[in-house]
Parts: structure tokens; C-alpha cells; sequence
């Protein structure tokens, strides 16, 4: 290590302020700070000094989504290679990524190999796509407004990765990070001053934007002319026992089933957020508060009824387990920005994002998944809850004082 | 009939929320919502004066101005919807300034509360609209008293949570070419993403 230290400092005169290619310091500050720790102390007696910063919270958060992302490899791989053998195991025609499959895969949706090659063939290219585009704005935004290069765009680009269905088109991935990095958050001054989830901003764009490639029953697996349902379409058509009928809950649970990459898997999901609760990233009353609002509203669909939308009838434990939710609870609901900054308005924050994603799920046929949505619409809500908190706080210690 | 009451209110409150889906009453949206008590002044304002003119304005419609509604005075082939647009106009004007003076004399306390506001959004097109949007769908009377409150309530809600984002985004780092309304515009689409979540609900 001490040839590269000696390294950076030498050429680190050269982007510091005078230097000839001032310019470009927040490049050379990104990779300073790959290999040391920033050189900047806190001084004075106001603040509190931690052995955490923003860098080493996101990369908490970053490897936090790495379970998540290996067993939705896998679960890829294993989704379309049951498909082909459903199909009669001819092995399709497909197109680029079928020339990198054939290198490592022998097509048995048995071997956790074969099904983890294919599903990085897959993924891996939108995962890419992703992070170059995602880390190019960031670049071009930190050389032109000055700011540092922040670790926040590495989490941003994981969990937009994560949501992208399996097979989605490359340059829809890249216009999508593009809005939701750029319109989502670096006009507003960068990581912390945005007021909506940039992932979810850029997930939501191609939503609208595309609805043939980003929702529907045959985009959920990585395969030509096989239509999947997720488990919510099923239900939105057939109910419980539709759902019932196609997977267990148990497979729901580990995440055997059709879905966004990151998605299926709530095991692999709870091994992230447990890391995040632990390393106390995560807000433990908006987790709880998710669950408190899922479960009361979905008991009263449940005790409602109705002969129509069979979608009432699904009970609080298949909520949790299905679709978007744990992925959207453990890293989109939690992220401190976007969400509420009282500890009481995390709660009410929490609680209005579980409500509304089962109303979405319930009762609106269009959108067969609420959580993006739910949660999108909870952000804008954020700042008012926060708002009230601090009124009611003022007006709690004027009373103590007078 | 009061379940259909309620869908009637919940589609004008979210599903048709007269700012985020219609962007009716813009100049107001984003020029008075830099404070969240002053917005919330405002949306109070908008839900009292809507719910007052709309019902007003349907009975003027159905009694006066709708084809063979004067038949009462022995007209029963006049149509008179041409002057529609105009009169709805006058009557909002004359119910707020009589409003105003109501409530001066009677409720000061309300009266300090609203106090600018009442004026100033006599001219709010998304008062207007809640009228005009009563006409084309035949709204009758108790309907459009639900439904002038609900479209107040809608667009009260969507300044109070826009003023709260912009409190928060007083500590954002804005480009100089974006700053004012540029970025409450941004935020404003932004905002609509949130609420088109309800699109698509029918109840």
C-alpha cells in the first residue's frame, strides 16, 4: 500500500485547489477514497464524532443487497431454465445473451451452477448498464457543480438494478437510472437533499413510461415466449386459490417464483435487512410500522370480503411475501432521506406507506403491485409529518417551560 | 347511497385531485406554497369557497341556464348556456365578496385566518373548474356539494404536502438556472408520480 499512498500524494497537488487539473478532483477524491478514508476530521465541540460515515453506510447498504442479488442470479436461471424444459427443453434460438449462456451452461435447472450462469448473463449486463450510466451523471455532476462523488450512487444503482424485471431492454435501463438519478436527485443538490427515493423515481418513470416491458404476465422471466405471471397477477385473477395452487407459501418465502431480479427472495432479503437493523442503518419503527399498516388494512379487506375482487381474501402473510414488498420494506421504505426524520413520524410514515401499498394492491385493478407506488406516495408526505412532529414538539416544551 | 357518496368524495379528493391530475389552479399551486401554515390557510380557503359556489352554480344551471330549465317561466325552448361560462364567473366573484363581508362582520377569527386568500382566488381557474367539471357531468344538486368538497379537499391536500416539500427543500442545492419555480415545477411532476398511484382505481 505504501507505493500507492506515495502515489496519491504526489499527483494529489495537481487536483487540489491551483493545481492544473482542479477540474477533475472529485474523480481523483472518489478514488483516494476507495483505498483511505477521507483526511477530513471534524473539529470543534458541537459535533458528534462516530466511527460511521456516509461512505461506509452505503457500502453497508450496498453489500447488505448482495444476498439478495446472488439468489436472484440464481432464481433467474432456474425460472427460465423450468421454463425450457416445460416447453419440452428445446433449447431457444434467443439472442446475445444465448452466445454467452452456451459458454458455461448445460441447461439443467437442477444444477445451481447452470441456473446462477444464466441468470448472471441476464443480470449482470443490466447491472452494468446501470452503474456506468448511473456513475457517469454522478461524475458529470460532481465535476460541474463541484460537490464530492458520493457512495450513495453505488446503493442507487444496486437497488435499481434489483427491481428491473430479468430481461429488460439495455437502453430503457439506462434512460430509466438517467431520469431517476438526474431528475430524482442531482438537481436537487445530490445524496441527501432529494425529497423522493431516486431508484424508485427512475423504476416509476419506466413503469409509465414502458408499461409493455416493465409489468404484464410475460416479462418475469428470462425467456422468449414463456409467460409467467407473478404471484400478485395470479391473484388479481384467481385469488388464493390461484395463488395457492402455484406456489407455497414456503416458496414464496425462499422466492422460487417469477419476479423482479432482487425481488422473489424475502429469505435473502431478511439476511440484508437484519444487517442493516444490526449496523442500525435501517429504522426499526418503519419496518414495524410497514407490517402494523399491512396488517390492518389487509384484516379489514379480509373481514370486508368481496365475491368480485378476489384480491380481498389475501391474507397479511402472503402481503409480506409476495411481489415487491420485502425488497421495497428492507431498502426503499427505510432509506433515511426520502423518509420521514422524527423518530415518532417514522412511525406514521411507516404506517401510511403499509395502509396505502395494500390499498393499491386491493383495489385499484391497474397496478397489480403497490409497493413502489405506496412508497413513492408516502415520500411526499414525509416532509408534512415531520413538519406536525415539530410543531407539537415546539409547542410541548413552550408548555413545560412557561 | 352514502357508499356512493364516499366514492364520489375519495375520487375527487385522490383519484381526480384537481391540482396533480388536472393541474387546475397552477398561479396559486406554486406561488403561495412556500409556507405550510399559509398553504394550509389556503386549502381551507379553496375547500370553504368550492363547496359554497359549486352547489350555487348547479342550481343557477339546472334552474336558468340548462336547455328547457326555464320552462318554470313559460320559456321552454330557451338555451341558454352560452352565457354559462360568464355567469359562473359572476357568481363566484359575488359569493366570495359576500363571503368576505359575512365574515368580517360575523366570524373575525375565520376572517383573519383566510384574509387574503379570499380575494385572491376568485380568479383561481381550479374554482372555476370544480364548476365547469360539474356542468359537463350533470352533477345533481347533493352530489355537487360532495363533489365541491371533495375537489377542495383534494387540492388543499396536494399544496399542504408540496409546501412541506418545499420547506424541506429549502437545504437542497438547486442549480442557479432552476431555482424558484423551475425546481416547484420539477417537484410538482414529481409529486404527480406519487398520486398516480390512485389512477386506474374505479370505484
Amino acid at each position: 500500500m505504501k507505493p500507492l499512498r506515495r502515489l496519491l500524494d504526489k499527483i494529489k497537488p495537481n487536483f487540489s485547489k491551483g493545481g492544473s487539473l482542479e477540474k477533475w478532483f472529485p474523480l481523483f477524491d472518489v478514488f483516494e477514497n476507495l483505498f483511505y478514508s477521507s483526511d477530513k476530521r471534524t473539529f470543534g465541540s458541537v459535533h458528534i464524532r462516530d466511527s460511521s460515515d456516509l461512505q461506509k453506510i452505503m457500502v453497508v447498504v450496498w453489500l447488505s443487497t448482495f444476498p439478495a442479488m446472488f439468489y436472484g442470479m440464481y432464481n433467474i436461471g432456474f425460472q427460465a431454465l423450468t421454463g425450457i424444459e416445460a416447453l419440452g427443453g428445446a433449447i431457444p434460438e434467443g439472442d446475445w445473451h444465448t452466445i454467452f449462456i452456451n459458454l458455461l451452461c448445460n441447461y439443467d435447472p437442477n444444477n445451481i451452477f447452470d441456473c446462477i450462469w444464466y441468470g448472471a448473463c441476464y443480470f449482470i449486463p443490466i447491472y452494468l448498464v446501470t452503474f456506468i450510466v448511473g456513475i457517469t451523471w454522478e461524475i458529470i455532476f460532481a465535476i460541474v457543480r463541484g460537490h464530492e462523488i458520493n457512495e450513495g450512487a453505488f446503493v442507487t444503482t444496486v437497488l435499481f438494478a434489483l427491481c428491473c424485471p430479468p430481461d429488460a431492454p439495455l437502453w430503457q435501463v439506462a434512460l430509466g437510472i438517467s431520469f431517476g438519478l438526474v431528475i430524482g436527485k442531482e438537481i436537487f443538490g445530490g445524496t441527501g437533499k432529494n425529497f423522493l427515493n431516486p431508484a424508485l423515481t427512475g423504476r416509476a418513470f419506466l413503469y409509465f413510461a414502458y408499461p409493455l416491458t416493465w409489468s404484464g404476465d410475460s416479462v418475469w422471466v428470462a425467456l422468449d415466449g414463456y409467460t409467467s405471471p407473478t404471484l400478485l397477477g395470479i391473484g388479481a385473477q384467481d385469488g388464493m386459490q390461484g395463488i395457492e395452487a402455484s406456489h407455497s407459501w414456503l416458496e414464496a418465502f425462499i422466492g422460487s417464483i417469477p419476479g423482479s431480479v432482487g425481488e422473489t427472495s424475502t429469505l435473502f432479503i431478511l439476511i440484508g435487512l437484519l444487517v442493516l437493523l444490526y449496523t442500525r442503518v435501517a429504522s426499526w419503527r418503519i419496518i414495524l410500522g410497514v407490517l402494523a399498516g399491512t396488517a390492518f388494512m389487509s384484516s379489514i379487506f379480509n373481514m370486508i370480503g368481496s365475491e368480485t375482487n378476489p384480491m380481498f381474501n389475501l391474507p397479511f402473510y402472503w402481503h409480506v411475501v409476495i411481489g415487491g414488498y420485502a425488497f421495497g420494506l428492507a431498502f426503499m421504505a427505510v432509506e433515511p432521506v426520502s423518509g420521514s426524520h422524527t423518530n415518532l413520524g417514522r412511525w406514521y410514515y411507516g404506517i401510511l406507506i403499509g395502509i396505502m401499498v395494500v390499498l393499491i394492491r386491493v383495489i385499484n385493478p391497474a397496478f397489480p403491485e403497490g409497493m413502489m407506488l405506496a412508497i413513492l406516495f408516502a415520500n411526499l408526505f414525509a416532509p408534512l409529518i415531520d413538519h406536525f412532529i415539530q410543531e407539537r414538539n415546539i409547542k410541548k416544551r413552550k408548555r413545560a417551560v412557561f | 347511497m352514502f357508499e356512493y357518496y364516499l366514492n364520489l368524495f375519495i375520487t375527487a379528493v385522490f383519484i381526480e385531485n384537481i391540482a396533480l391530475a388536472f393541474f387546475l389552479g397552477m398561479c396559486t399551486f406554486l406561488a403561495i406554497s412556500k409556507k405550510i401554515d399559509t398553504a394550509i390557510g389556503l386549502g381551507i380557503t379553496v375547500i370553504v369557497v368550492l363547496t359554497i359556489t359549486v352547489p350555487i352554480n348547479n342550481l343557477i344551471y339546472n334552474h336558468v341556464l340548462k336547455e328547457g330549465a326555464l320552462t318554470w317561466a313559460g320559456l321552454s325552448d330557451t338555451d341558454l348556456t352560452f352565457v354559462g361560462l360568464i355567469s359562473y364567473i359572476g357568481i363566484i366573484a359575488a359569493v366570495v365578496q359576500i363571503l368576505e363581508m359575512f365574515l368580517d362582520k360575523y366570524i373575525p377569527v375565520l376572517y383573519n385566518a383566510l384574509g387574503v386568500f379570499l380575494p385572491l382566488i376568485t380568479v383561481n381557474c381550479a374554482i372555476l373548474g370544480g364548476s365547469l367539471f360539474m356542468v359537463e357531468r350533470n352533477y345533481f344538486f347533493v352530489e355537487s356539494v360532495v363533489y365541491g368538497f371533495g375537489a377542495g379537499t383534494g387540492w388543499a391536500l396536494a399544496i399542504v404536502a408540496l409546501a412541506g416539500i418545499r420547506e424541506r427543500l429549502k437545504y437542497a442545492d438547486i442549480p442557479d438556472g432552476l431555482e424558484g419555480l423551475g425546481i416547484t415545477f420539477i417537484t410538482v411532476g414529481l409529486m404527480c408520480f406519487g398520486f398516480l398511484s390512485f389512477g386506474g382505481i374505479s370505484l
